[in-house]
């Protein structure tokens, strides 16, 4: 009969027990980790998702001097202004009152990174989501606005909660929204074609 | 459930319980059901001078059952997805018998759920009951609290409305501004570039599993932890430390029948204000369900100002009262967690405000009064005098819980002599 076989209390190596214990645990929880990643993994964007993502392409000689156009790239509008030589004007003169006018703190492809940030003057391509908390800002172009006061360069408005921003996307000062509206990757494969979504160094 | 034999002080009931013949008796042997009616409800003491404020617990459970029970049938005509949302959603509106009913239910009853947890946690704050030996309690209510904020706010984007997908859009933006991960983070979040067909089925399985699962353990451990203790009381005077001859406390009284009975009657006058607000009053004006949220969700337009529903304003207030948008995110998630650290924060040696002097009743009054008010200003554009007022009311409402280890020192804010046994007038 098994209950026979007693072992004293002094034949059990308890240290061996507790390492023996401790190493399964120890497995079992690497397990865990392990078997966790392809759940988390589940949540990153499918293959559809990527694929939607790809990037667009816009005729931008079709857009009036002065004007804006929005496209839709991965789910977010992409803000193109043609800037008349006035307003790429405007953009002098309140570096003061920006945040962060050199662009350094902010997000954008080494070639936007200047003081238009843009690869040409003509025009600014933008991600149309505040880097506040992602609404849409809206247009206010016109240069000392009634509603946005005499000192007002021309630019964009968030409805949201007030950030504001001149025309190559560089927040003010008392804004909420602490870094310039994102300049996403795009090049132009010729003369009047945008491919937003692509540059030198290919697809983003 | 009184037994002639008198059980020592502490010594389980289980044993005193009669032996039942029958189908009892059968399930009994199987299942501890006699015992547990005896431990939990017609043997467990709750202090005789419970007033207003404690109908608040039970009507919170009772709201959970009902959410859970028009949730379930929600779930049958709701169909998650970018392309079928709003449209199931009015479809249940319009076509599916009284789907009108069980939808303002579900909706009526996440504000309901709000206003009853909120009276229930200033009920805490009102007579002490986070602090010792009910930190756990007060712990594992909080943790309920956070679930329960989280399962509104996903159930808040299901209907694909233009609010539901701005409101998504902010919320998880807020993600984005923790320093290095954030965004990919934000990106891991939504399953997508943007809020997307991704981000609503799995906010959709959240709200409807998950979550749900979560927010009933929670609830049974707060539940539990609450029996372990025993519930505070409006003198904050611990009953257990005056015991009667049968072991019982002298100032306690049996849960069942006595305030099952007078839980009843509160769940009785609540259900007479919810269906005044169902049948006459769904929207509640637009503070519990928003205009814009009429309209499908829109990437490419803004509603004119975004608004989360009343119950989160007071935190939005605060986020948008901050300049810098990193701090604004980390002082709104300070709002919520500082109510995590008040059992350490409390140094007054009484529980109850009826005991605690001037500065401590000041505090709690100027607190309850910048909640109110933030929440107020959460639901105005984010400009001028309100921003201006929402900083001052945000100061005042962190001032409430970081400055209590001194304040609430009875150096400080002198206390007075609490009584042996509770203020009871007999009715």
């Amino acid at each position: 009969m098994a209950d026979n076989v007693v072992v004293a209390d002094d034949e059990v190596d308890l240290s061996r027990r507790k390492f023996l214990t401790n190493a399964t645990i120890a497995t079992g929880a690497v397990g865990a980790v392990f078997v966790a990643v392809p759940f988390i993994e589940s949540w990153t964007p499918s293959e559809r998702a990527r694929a939607l993502g790809a990037p667009t392409e816009l005729d931008v000689s079709k857009i009036e001097p002065g004007q804006m156009t929005t496209v839709v790239w991965r789910r977010q509008p992409i803000y193109v202004v043609r800037r008349t030589p006035e307003m790429v004007a405007h953009l002098q003169g309140h570096d003061a009152a920006l945040k962060d006018p050199t662009s350094d703190k902010s997000d954008q492809p080494p070639y936007a990174k200047n003081v238009l940030r843009a690869r040409k003057a003509e025009y600014l391509v933008l991600i149309g989501t505040c880097t506040h908390l992602g609404c849409l800002p809206k247009q206010r172009f016109e240069a000392g606005s009634p509603e946005m006061g005499p000192s007002w360069p021309g630019g964009f408005f968030c409805p949201c909660h007030g950030s504001r921003f001149d025309l190559a996307g560089r927040v003010f000062e008392g804004s909420p929204a602490s870094v310039n509206l994102r300049v996403p990757p795009y090049e132009y494969p010729n003369e009047r074609t945008l491919l937003v979504g692509a540059d030198e160094k290919g697809a983003a | 459930m009184a037994s002639n034999n008198g059980p020592a002080a502490g010594a389980p009931l289980a044993g005193n319980l009669p032996k039942r013949k029958g189908f009892m008796g059968w399930l009994n042997k199987r299942m501890p059901v006699d015992e547990f009616i005896a431990e939990q409800l017609t043997g467990y003491y709750a202090p005789k001078n419970f007033n207003i404020w404690y109908f608040f617990g039970s009507l919170a459970l009772v709201v959970l059952v009902m959410q859970l029970l028009t949730g379930i049938f929600l779930t049958m005509f709701y169909k998650p997805g970018e392309l079928t949302s709003f449209d199931s959603v009015e479809f249940i509106m319009r076509e599916v018998s009284h789907g009108w009913l069980i939808r303002y239910l579900h909706s009526t009853g996440a504000s309901a759920f709000f206003i009853v947890v909120y009276l229930h946690m200033f009920r805490a704050l009102l007579y002490g009951s986070y602090k010792p030996p009910r930190e756990l309690l007060w712990l594992l209510g909080m943790l309920v609290y956070l679930a329960l904020m989280a399962e509104a706010f996903m159930g808040y984007v299901l209907p694909w409305g233009n609010m539901s997908f701005w409101g998504a859009q902010v919320i998880v933006n807020l993600f984005g501004t923790i320093p290095a991960i954030g965004p990919p983070l934000v990106e891991w979040i939504r399953g997508d570039y943007g809020i997307a067909d991704a981000t609503l089925n799995r906010f959709f399985a959240l709200h409807v599993v998950a979550l749900p699962l979560g927010i009933l353990l929670l609830v049974m451990l707060h539940l539990v932890a609450l029996r372990t203790t025993g519930s505070n009381n409006p003198d904050g005077i611990e009953i257990k430390e005056k015991l009667g001859p049968n072991g019982k406390p002298l100032d306690g009284i049996p849960f069942h029948p006595y305030y099952t009975v007078k839980d009843v009657v509160g769940v009785g006058v609540f259900f007479i204000l919810f269906a005044i607000i169902v049948f006459f009053v769904p929207t509640f004006g637009g503070l519990f369900l928003e205009g814009p949220n009429f309209d499908p969700a829109n990437p490419m337009s803004t509603p004119e100002h975004i608004a989360p529903v009343w119950y989160f304003t007071p935190f939005y207030a605060i986020l948008r009262a901050v300049p810098d948008q990193r701090l604004g995110a980390l002082l709104m998630g300070l709002a919520v967690v500082s109510f995590f650290f008040l059992p350490w924060l409390d140094r007054s040696p009484v529980k109850s405000m009826r005991y605690r002097g001037w500065v401590s009743k000041t505090m709690l009054t100027l607190f309850a009064v910048s909640f109110i008010a933030l929440g107020y200003l959460g639901l105005q554009p984010a400009e001028g005098i309100y921003v201006l007022w929402a900083r001052i009311f945000g100061v005042i409402y962190f001032l409430y819980f970081w400055a209590m280890p001194f304040y609430s020192r009875a150096s400080v804010d002198p206390v007075k002599q609490v009584p042996q046994r509770v203020v009871f007038n007999a009715h």
